[in-house]
C-alpha cells in the first residue's frame, strides 16, 4: 500500500482552484451512465446525494433508520463556523485555516484545511438560499457568535438546533432528488459490507432491518459517510445506533484507517449516574462563557456544594491558567477534571463529576440574563437530573464525543481502496488530533456539498470501471459471509447479554485509552480486549431471528465490529508515543503536566493497513507537511 | 434523591401483518433517575436473559431532537411531561406499583412494524412533495443579499422545529398530519427564498397527505399539546390560507 495525498502544487490558496481545473470532467450528458451508492444521510451523506444527483449521476442512498432525516448530525447544538467576516473583526479564510490547524494541534493536513476554509462562505450561501432559518439580527442580516478556540465571532446558528436545521436543509435536497427520481432512497438499510472487484469498490451488501433480507447493489463508486466511531466506549454524546461497521468492513476491503486513537472527549456533559445508564448529555460548551467550575479542596468533603464555604473550594482551571481560566480549551478542560476526580475530591454520587457555578454570573448579572442566554440548557439539565441549575451548581464530567480518526483520505477524499470515498467524520483529513467547535457541521457540508462533487468526476472519467453485475461472485461470497456471521451469532445463545458485552469494552476503553493513555495501561487493554472478544463469541445471547426486525441482532453485529476495532485504536494510541490534541499519553507531558507533541518524531498521520484475522495490522506513515503554519507548543497559562 | 421502584407494564406486542395483544411485564428496582428507555433496557435485558423477544421501540438519539422515538404512555403520546419526547421522560414520574400501558403511535397510515415501532414514512413522502427551497448546490447568492425581518426569521424558526416523531398524527381523533405539513409550509412562506413555489409547494404537500390517508384537521388541537416542540396551531390556519389562496390561483 502506498500513501499518495494527491495535494495538488502551487500556493495554499491556489490549490483547490487550479485542481478542480485539472481533474477530468464527465460530460453532462455521460452522468447519467454512472452510478454511485451513498451511505449514510447525515450532512455529509445527504449533502452529497442530493447534488451528486443534481448534477445527473444515479445515486442510491441508504440508511438504517426510518427517515433519512434522523441521523446525528441533527443533534449538534453550537454553530457552523464560516470565514464571512461579517462582523468586522478580522477574520478570513486564512485565519480560519489557521486557528483549525493549530486547533488541531499540528496533526491535520494543511492543503485539506485551507480547502475547508476556503468554501466556508458557499456552505453559508447555500444553506441561507436553502431557507435555513439562521439567527439573525433586528436590521435583518445575519448574527454570529463566537466559540472554542477563536478570537473571532465566525459562529452561525440556529437557536441551540444547528445541526438539526441543517440536516433538515440537506434532507430538503435530498427529498428533491427522490421525487425527481435522481435519487433512489433505502431507509432502514443497514450496510453490511463492501463489495471490491478487481480492487474496486463496486458495491454493497444492505440488510433491510424490517425484513432481514439480504441485498446486493453494484455501482461504479461508493461513498461512506457514516459518521464515527465514539460508540466504541459505549457511552458516548453519540445516538444509540452511531457505529464504525461500514467503515469496518471497508478497512477489513483494503482502506487504510487513520489515526484511530484520536478521540474527542467533550468536557461538559451530564455526568453518569447509573450502571443502567445509555448514553451521555451534551451541555453546549458556550456554558463556561458564565459558569464558574470547582471542586472542593479536601478529598471526600461530600457536603452539598452550598455548603462548602468560598475557600474550602478549588476553583482549579483559574487557579491554574489565570489567562485563559474556564474558558481553555476543551482537551484540557476534561483532563483537568479527570485529575480532580481521580485525586478523590470529585463531587456527585459517584464522585465522577465537578461543579459548574452560576451563582456568581446571576448575581452579577441577574437570574433573567442568565435564563435568556442558557434557558433551554438549564431545563434540559434540570430534566435529566432533577435539580434546578439556577440554585445548585451543575455537575458535569466530560464524555466521549467526536472522533477525529477515520478512513485515511487523499485530497480528493478517496480512501486507498479505489472507488471508495469517505465524507465528514468518517474521514480523518481536517481536525487533525483535536476538533474545534463548530468545525464539524462545516466539514461535513463542505464535503458532501462541494468537494466529493468535484472530485469523483476525476475517478469516473479516467478509471477503467467494467461493468459487473449482481451476479458476480464477489457479491456472492460477500452475502454469504454475512449471511454466515448473522448465523453465527444467532447460534450462540450464551448467557450475557450484547449491551453488557459493550459495556464491559467500553468501560476498559474509558479507563485505558480515553482521557489518559498510558503504555502499561495500553498493553493491560489490548490483553483484555482479545478476551472479552473471545468471550463474546462464546457468551453472547441474541434473541430472535435473521428474518426478521432483530434490534438485537443489530446490535450484536455492530458490537463484534467494535471488538475488533477498539484493538486497533489501542495499537494506534501505544504506536503514538507523543502526546497531541484529545491523545494524552502520561509518559509525554511537560514539567507542568501539559500535553507534550514530539514532532520530530509524529508528525505524521497514521495508516493502518489490515492484514487478515489475527495478523499484525502494518503502519503507513504519512508525514506532515507545514508549509505555512508555524508548529509551536500551545499554553494557555 | 432517586429511590427504587416497581412498576407493572402492559406493553403492546405485534409482529408485522399478525394481530397484536397486550402482554403484561414487571419492572423491579427501577431507579427513578432513570430514563423511561434506560427503564425500557432493563426490562428488554431481563426479556432476553430468560429466552424471550425483546420488546422493539424505536430510538436513537436520545436527547430529544433526532425525532425517532415515541409510544403512548398512559394514553399520552410521548408520556405525561409535557413538550418533550420519550426518551427525556423520566422515571421520577412514576410512583411505586403503577401500571404503565405502553402502545405503538396509532394511525391509519403508520402501520405497525413490530411491537412500538411502526411506519413513518408517509412523512417523508409529503416532504417530497415540496418541503424543500429548489436550489441547487451552487446557485445561491451571496447570504447577506437578502435581509430578513427577524421577527419572521425567528416564526420560521418556530415551525422549522419539527421534529418529524408523528406525535401529531397519533394524538389528532383523525390521524391528521396537518400540523407536521403546516409547520414545513410556514417555514418557507415565513421567509422570501420559500415563495417562488409557495402555490405548488401547499397543494402538492396537502394532496398528498390526503392521498396517504391522513385525516383531515377539524380543530381539536390535541396535535399541539401532544408535540415535544410545542408548535403553534395557528401554523395550520397559515396552511389552510395558503392552500385557499393556491387552490384558487393555480391552473393545474
Amino acid at each position: 500500500m502506498k500513501l499518495d495525498s494527491k495535494i495538488p502544487d502551487g500556493p495554499i490558496a491556489e490549490k483547490w482552484t487550479s485542481h478542480k481545473f485539472n481533474v477530468k470532467l464527465v460530460n453532462p450528458a455521460n452522468k447519467r451512465k454512472y452510478s454511485v451508492i451513498v451511505v449514510g444521510t447525515g450532512l455529509a451523506g445527504a449533502a452529497a446525494s442530493a447534488t451528486l444527483a443534481e448534477l445527473g449521476y444515479i445515486v442510491e442512498a441508504f440508511t438504517y433508520s426510518d427517515s433519512p432525516r434522523r441521523a446525528h448530525s441533527i443533534a449538534a447544538q453550537g454553530g457552523i463556523n464560516a470565514a464571512k467576516n461579517y462582523p468586522n473583526d478580522g477574520d478570513s479564510i486564512y485565519r480560519l485555516f489557521y486557528d483549525t490547524v493549530k486547533g488541531g494541534d499540528f496533526r491535520s493536513r494543511e492543503a485539506n484545511v485551507y480547502r475547508l476554509a476556503e468554501v466556508s462562505n458557499q456552505i453559508i450561501d447555500h444553506c441561507v438560499a436553502q431557507g435555513i432559518p439562521f439567527a439573525r439580527e433586528y436590521g435583518g442580516y445575519l448574527d454570529n457568535r463566537s466559540f472554542g478556540g477563536a478570537q473571532v465571532s465566525r459562529t452561525f446558528y440556529a437557536r441551540g438546533q444547528t445541526g438539526q436545521q441543517l440536516l433538515i436543509g440537506a434532507y430538503g435536497a435530498l427529498s428533491k432528488e427522490i421525487k425527481k427520481g435522481g435519487v433512489t432512497m433505502h431507509t432502514r438499510s443497514e450496510v453490511v459490507d463492501v463489495v471490491v472487484i478487481d480492487g474496486q469498490a463496486r458495491g454493497i451488501i444492505s440488510r433491510n432491518l424490517v425484513t432481514g433480507e439480504l441485498t446486493r447493489h453494484v455501482a461504479d463508486a461508493v461513498v461512506l459517510a457514516t459518521g464515527g466511531y465514539g460508540n466504541v466506549f459505549f457511552l458516548s454524546t453519540n445516538a444509540m445506533n452511531c457505529n464504525a461497521s461500514a467503515a469496518w468492513r471497508a478497512y477489513k476491503k483494503g482502506a487504510a484507517f487513520a489515526n484511530p486513537c484520536y478521540t474527542q472527549i467533550h468536557p461538559t456533559c451530564i455526568p453518569m449516574h447509573g450502571d443502567y445508564q445509555s448514553k451521555l448529555t451534551l451541555m453546549s460548551e458556550s456554558l463556561r462563557n458564565d459558569g464558574r467550575i470547582w471542586v472542593p479542596k479536601a478529598k471526600g468533603d461530600n457536603r452539598p456544594a452550598n455548603e462548602i464555604p468560598e475557600d474550602e473550594r478549588d476553583y482549579y482551571l483559574e487557579r491554574k491558567y489565570p489567562s485563559f481560566g474556564n474558558l481553555v480549551p476543551r482537551d484540557l478542560a476534561s483532563r483537568n477534571a479527570k485529575q480532580v476526580c481521580d485525586e478523590g475530591r470529585g463531587v456527585g454520587s459517584t464522585g465522577n463529576a465537578v461543579y459548574l457555578d452560576f451563582a456568581d454570573a446571576i448575581e452579577r448579572l441577574g437570574k433573567d440574563v442568565i435564563e435568556s442566554k442558557y434557558g433551554n440548557l438549564f431545563e434540559m439539565y434540570e430534566r435529566i437530573t432533577d435539580e434546578d441549575p439556577y440554585v445548585t451548581p451543575m455537575r458535569i464530567f466530560p464524555a466521549v464525543h467526536y472522533t477525529m480518526g477515520g478512513l485515511w483520505v487523499d485530497y480528493n477524499l478517496m480512501t486507498t481502496l479505489p472507488g471508495l470515498y469517505a465524507l465528514g467524520e468518517v474521514n480523518f483529513s481536517d481536525h487533525g488530533a483535536n476538533r474545534l467547535g463548530a468545525s464539524a457541521l462545516m466539514q461535513g457540508l463542505a464535503d458532501g456539498y462541494f468537494v466529493l462533487p468535484s472530485t469523483i468526476n476525476d475517478y469516473l472519467a479516467s478509471a477503467d470501471i467494467p461493468k459487473v453485475g449482481t451476479d458476480h461472485e464477489a457479491f456472492a461470497e460477500a452475502e454469504q459471509a454475512v449471511q454466515d456471521r448473522l448465523d453465527q451469532l444467532l447460534a450462540i445463545k450464551g448467557t450475557r447479554t450484547v449491551d453488557d458485552f459493550h459495556r464491559e469494552l467500553g468501560q476498559l476503553l474509558w479507563e485505558n485509552c480515553g482521557m489518559g493513555r498510558s503504555e502499561a495501561g495500553l498493553k493491560i487493554a489490548l490483553e483484555k480486549i482479545s478476551q472479552i472478544r473471545e468471550a463474546f463469541w462464546k457468551e453472547v445471547n441474541v434473541p430472535g431471528s435473521a428474518d426478521d426486525l432483530n434490534q438485537a441482532l443489530e446490535k450484536a453485529n455492530r458490537v463484534a465490529d467494535f471488538m475488533e476495532f477498539a484493538e486497533l485504536m489501542v495499537k494506534d494510541a501505544l504506536a503514538r508515543a507523543e502526546s497531541c490534541g484529545g491523545h494524552f499519553r502520561e509518559e509525554s507531558q511537560t514539567d507542568e503536566g501539559e500535553a507534550l507533541r514530539k514532532d520530530d518524531e509524529f508528525a505524521y498521520v497514521s495508516a493502518w493497513e489490515f492484514n487478515g484475522l489475527g495478523k499484525e495490522p502494518t503502519l503507513h506513515k504519512e508525514e506532515l507537511v507545514f508549509e505555512e503554519v508555524k508548529l509551536s507548543q500551545r499554553s494557555y497559562k | 434523591m432517586s429511590e427504587k421502584i416497581n412498576v407493572t407494564l402492559k406493553v403492546w406486542r405485534q409482529n408485522r401483518g399478525e394481530k397484536g395483544q397486550f402482554k403484561i411485564y414487571q419492572a423491579r428496582e427501577i431507579d427513578t433517575a432513570a430514563s423511561f428507555l434506560e427503564m425500557m433496557d432493563i426490562v428488554n435485558e431481563q426479556l432476553t436473559l430468560n429466552g424471550e423477544e425483546p420488546i422493539a421501540f424505536e430510538d436513537d438519539c436520545r436527547e430529544g431532537i433526532c425525532g425517532c422515538c415515541g409510544a403512548v404512555v398512559n394514553g399520552k403520546t410521548h408520556g405525561s411531561h409535557e413538550r418533550t419526547t420519550l426518551c427525556q421522560l423520566h422515571m421520577r414520574k412514576f410512583k411505586n406499583n403503577d401500571q404503565i400501558v405502553i402502545e405503538p403511535f396509532r394511525a391509519k397510515p403508520f402501520q405497525v412494524l413490530k411491537d412500538l415501532i411502526v411506519d413513518r414514512s408517509g412523512l417523508d413522502a409529503i416532504i417530497c412533495e415540496g418541503g424543500y427551497v429548489e436550489v441547487k448546490t451552487g446557485n445561491a447568492p451571496e447570504a447577506a443579499t437578502t435581509p430578513i425581518k427577524r421577527e419572521l426569521a425567528e416564526a420560521s424558526m418556530d415551525a422549522a422545529q419539527c421534529i418529524g416523531c408523528g406525535a401529531c398524527v397519533a394524538a389528532c381523533p383523525n390521524g391528521s398530519a396537518m400540523l407536521f405539513t403546516a409547520a414545513k409550509v410556514s417555514q418557507y412562506v415565513l421567509l422570501p427564498q420559500g415563495h417562488p413555489e409557495r402555490t405548488q409547494r401547499a397543494l402538492n404537500m396537502v394532496n398528498k397527505m390526503d392521498e396517504l390517508g391522513f385525516g383531515s384537521c377539524s380543530n381539536e388541537y390535541e396535535c399541539t399539546v401532544a408535540c415535544p416542540k410545542g408548535i403553534d396551531v395557528k401554523n395550520i390556519a397559515r396552511l389552510n390560507r395558503e392552500f385557499i389562496k393556491a387552490s384558487l390561483t393555480s391552473h393545474s
